[in-house]
């Protein structure tokens, strides 16, 4: 074996000098008392107007409480952004590059593909994985998925909340015994998963369901609205992604259908969604976990003082308060007191991200909770465990004006005793088919 | 009454198929002068689009707008075609699809960096309300959509067989050596050639973006254009517009008729299983020139 001459050996240190005093510099690096929030963020590609807006909020919110409170008891909160254009690979890339940095408090990707493609990795590194209004529903089930925690809503609460809505509209869940509602879905796997949820909320309110499917990307949707027409549903529920929002209230405005008979889903509620469907979006209702508008107290303190003193993440000022950017804030809220609850039982330094874990299955925010933290209205309340990783998020419904979203229902909770048992039944062979062993709730409790 | 359905869904469907041929025109352009199949068609589309709605947004006047965009979009062209086609002259097919495929990214990418990734309303003033003609109901914008199209292939005939630089670009496109023997600029009639491309390119964005917003997917619709392509030929004006009623009525047929027994969801594809079909049967396309070559 060759021996390293001197020479060698100086190239080798001054290398590594200029590496260590690099990292030094780097902005955002995870040091003492600091918790490194990684974001795989996606601001060029067709979702960027989601992204930008999302990881936006969230970058508003860490902003706000380093710039007022210091960070949380002390510890600041830093994160980086790596670029994944919502590409899974781009994704799983950036999982494996920033992992490497110390402090990392949970990841944030807001991408059903990248967060499937994580779920392994996570397990396996011991930190939690933040799937806010979206993610695999049966990863409620704390029990089995340790580290993965669909906050607020998974998609089968999504479709109990919207017939829940549809029934309180019509006046109350039994009449909607003989009514007639048609799901327009993304022909994909996110857009799939709740077709056996519609069926067994059908058998469960007497009402017929027809599931219609619209093949990638959605620009096109002639021939499934002239059906849609020819089917006269009460109701079309739309559960798209999207260019295919926009392109459905067009075309349903084409062959006329009014708009306020279509109930969009958590990925049809955005500005984005509507603008571009001009007066055909006039009417039209969407589920949402958090309400749009900048009147909250959190939204104003963030205008004042992270925007006021030129540190504000959007480039637009005129979207701050729009429905991605209210999720970002939202979810840095959620993320913020799961870091300041784990704080409380394990002191106030930089956690692992298993000690963050814990912050989440103990994250209660009940709404008086919620006002103290400015965001009364903005959003009602989460109350996670062990078992439910959901946390027993409620929704409400905004309608578009034509001009902006309008809350036009209190909040309202999705038929969670119906669900569980198909959310168990889901995890319990996720779990038999991976070996995980199921985690018993109440042990738990009781030895913390 | 079902026939009455059928009929809406046929109309509707060869409606749809103008919007498609609109795309298909430009990579037609292309293809016949130079032999390059331009994959960035897409990405030009909605650079145009997000140009022109990015500039009204800021306050100019739609003429002034247009004329901006076509100035930028004449850039962009020549650009492509000094900078990245010019230097690959006589390299294989292949070789030219990448490149307008790298194109494409560079585009796509220029246009967000350039006018951010906000997704924009594109309002051009023509109501999307149904119109019931003979009990059929029709949509207004998709009847204007195909009067623009038409003009625009009208006038595309009338600039290839009466204009001077028209019956270049045909001389060009029959042989490119005879054209140069008889003093031909190949460098000018292929510039022109992208210029025409790109405002090809802005009809059809603007057309596109009024049905879709103006939004990154709007460089998706070239997946639209291309069975079109197969279908009609891809050297043929005529030869896109009917590829594209075909393509337009198969898929929304197939959608209402055949879908329901195959579990929906199948007019993203069915356009390919019918180009596939066609393309064992007639290799060139309903109006494509046969490819005669001597070995």
């Amino acid at each position: 074996m060759p021996r390293p001459n001197s020479r060698t050996l100086s190239v080798k240190a001054a290398l590594l000098g200029a590496l260590l005093g690099t990292a030094a510099l780097l902005p955002g690096a995870a040091q003492a008392d600091e918790q490194y929030f990684p974001l795989q963020s996606y601001r060029v590609g067709p979702y960027a107007a989601g992204g930008t807006g999302f990881f936006g909020g969230f970058i508003d919110y860490l902003t706000l409480v380093n710039n007022r409170d210091g960070g949380v008891n002390g510890v600041k909160l830093t994160w980086d952004e790596c670029e994944t254009q919502y590409e899974v690979e781009r994704g799983v890339e950036c999982y494996k590059r920033q992992k490497n940095r110390p402090g990392v408090a949970a990841w944030n990707p807001l991408s059903v593909g990248i967060a499937y493609a994580m779920i392994d990795d996570v397990g396996r590194d011991r930190v939690p994985l933040i799937t806010v209004n979206h993610g695999r529903t049966d990863s409620t089930d704390g029990r089995v998925f340790k580290y993965v925690f669909p906050l607020l809503l998974n998609p089968y609460s999504e479709s109990s909340g919207i017939v829940n809505y549809i029934g309180a509209r019509e006046g109350g869940l039994e009449t909607l015994k003989g009514k007639k509602i048609v799901v327009l879905y993304h022909g994909s796997p996110y857009g799939k998963e709740t077709i056996p949820i519609y069926q067994l909320l059908a058998e469960k309110y007497g009402f017929s369901v027809e599931q219609v499917e619209v093949p990638h990307p959605g620009n096109e949707q002639q021939s499934q609205w002239l059906s849609i027409r020819r089917t006269k549903p009460d109701y079309v529920v739309l559960r798209g992604w999207g260019v295919m929002n926009p392109v459905a209230l067009k075309t349903a405005q084409k062959v006329g259908f009014p708009a306020d008979r279509i109930i969009g889903n958590v990925w049809s509620n955005s500005e984005e969604d509507v603008i571009p469907a001009g007066d055909a979006a006039k009417g039209y209702t969407a589920i949402t976990t958090q309400a749009s508008g900048a009147e909250y107290p959190v939204l104003q303190e963030i205008t004042k003082t992270v925007y006021g003193a030129g540190k504000g993440n959007l480039d637009d000022k005129k979207r701050i308060g729009s429905v991605y950017h209210n999720l970002g804030i939202v979810n840095g809220i959620l993320n913020v007191e799961a870091v300041r609850i784990a704080q409380e039982k394990f002191g106030k330094r930089t956690l692992t991200g298993d000690e963050v874990r814990w912050g989440f299955e103990h994250l209660r925010l009940d709404p008086k909770r919620v006002e103290a933290l400015g965001a009364k209205g903005l959003f009602h309340s989460i109350n996670v465990s062990v078992a439910n990783h959901e946390g027993e998020g409620r929704v409400t419904f905004q309608q578009w004006d034509g001009a902006k979203w309008k809350v036009v229902s209190d909040w309202i909770a999705p038929d969670w005793a119906l669900l569980r048992p198909i959310i168990e039944r889901s995890s319990l062979a996720y779990a038999a088919e991976h070996g995980i062993q199921v985690r018993d709730p109440a042990a738990e409790e009781a030895s913390n | 009454m079902e026939w009455q359905f059928f009929t809406e869904v046929l109309v509707g469907g060869l409606l749809s198929g103008v919007m498609y041929s609109l795309v298909a025109i430009g990579f037609v352009l292309i293809y016949k002068t130079s032999g390059v199949l331009n994959f960035a068609q897409g990405a030009l589309l909605l650079f145009a689009a997000l140009t022109f709605v990015s500039l009204t947004e800021r306050g100019l006047p739609v003429w002034a707008a247009i004329l901006l965009t076509l100035a930028a979009m004449t850039g962009i062209g020549a650009m492509i075609e000094r900078a990245v086609l010019r230097p690959l002259v006589n390299q294989p097919p292949i070789t030219l699809f990448m490149a307008t495929l790298g194109v494409s990214y560079v585009v796509e990418g220029a246009a967000q960096l350039l006018w951010g990734t906000q997704v924009h309303g594109l309002d051009l003033g023509i109501d999307d309300l149904p119109l019931e003609i003979g009990g059929v109901l029709v949509s207004s914008f998709d009847l204007f959509a195909a009067a623009v199209a038409g003009a625009m292939v009208a006038a595309l005939t009338l600039f290839f067989r009466y204009t001077r630089i028209g019956l270049g670009f045909r001389a060009v496109a029959d042989d490119q050596l005879a054209a140069l023997a008889v003093g031909l600029s190949l460098d000018r009639i292929w510039t022109a050639v992208w210029t025409a491309a790109g405002m090809v390119a802005l009809v059809a964005g603007l057309l596109w973006g009024a049905r879709l917003g103006v939004q990154f997917s709007l460089s998706l619709v070239v997946l639209k254009a291309l069975p079109v392509l197969v279908l009609g030929g891809f050297d043929s004006i005529a030869g896109a517009i009917v590829g594209g009623l075909i393509v337009g009525a198969v898929e929304k047929l197939a959608e209402v008729y055949v879908g329901p027994f195959v579990g929906g969801g199948i007019e993203g594809w069915i356009a390919y299983v019918a180009a596939l079909g066609f393309l064992l049967i007639r290799p060139s396309g309903l109006f494509g020139a046969k490819l005669v070559e001597r070995v």
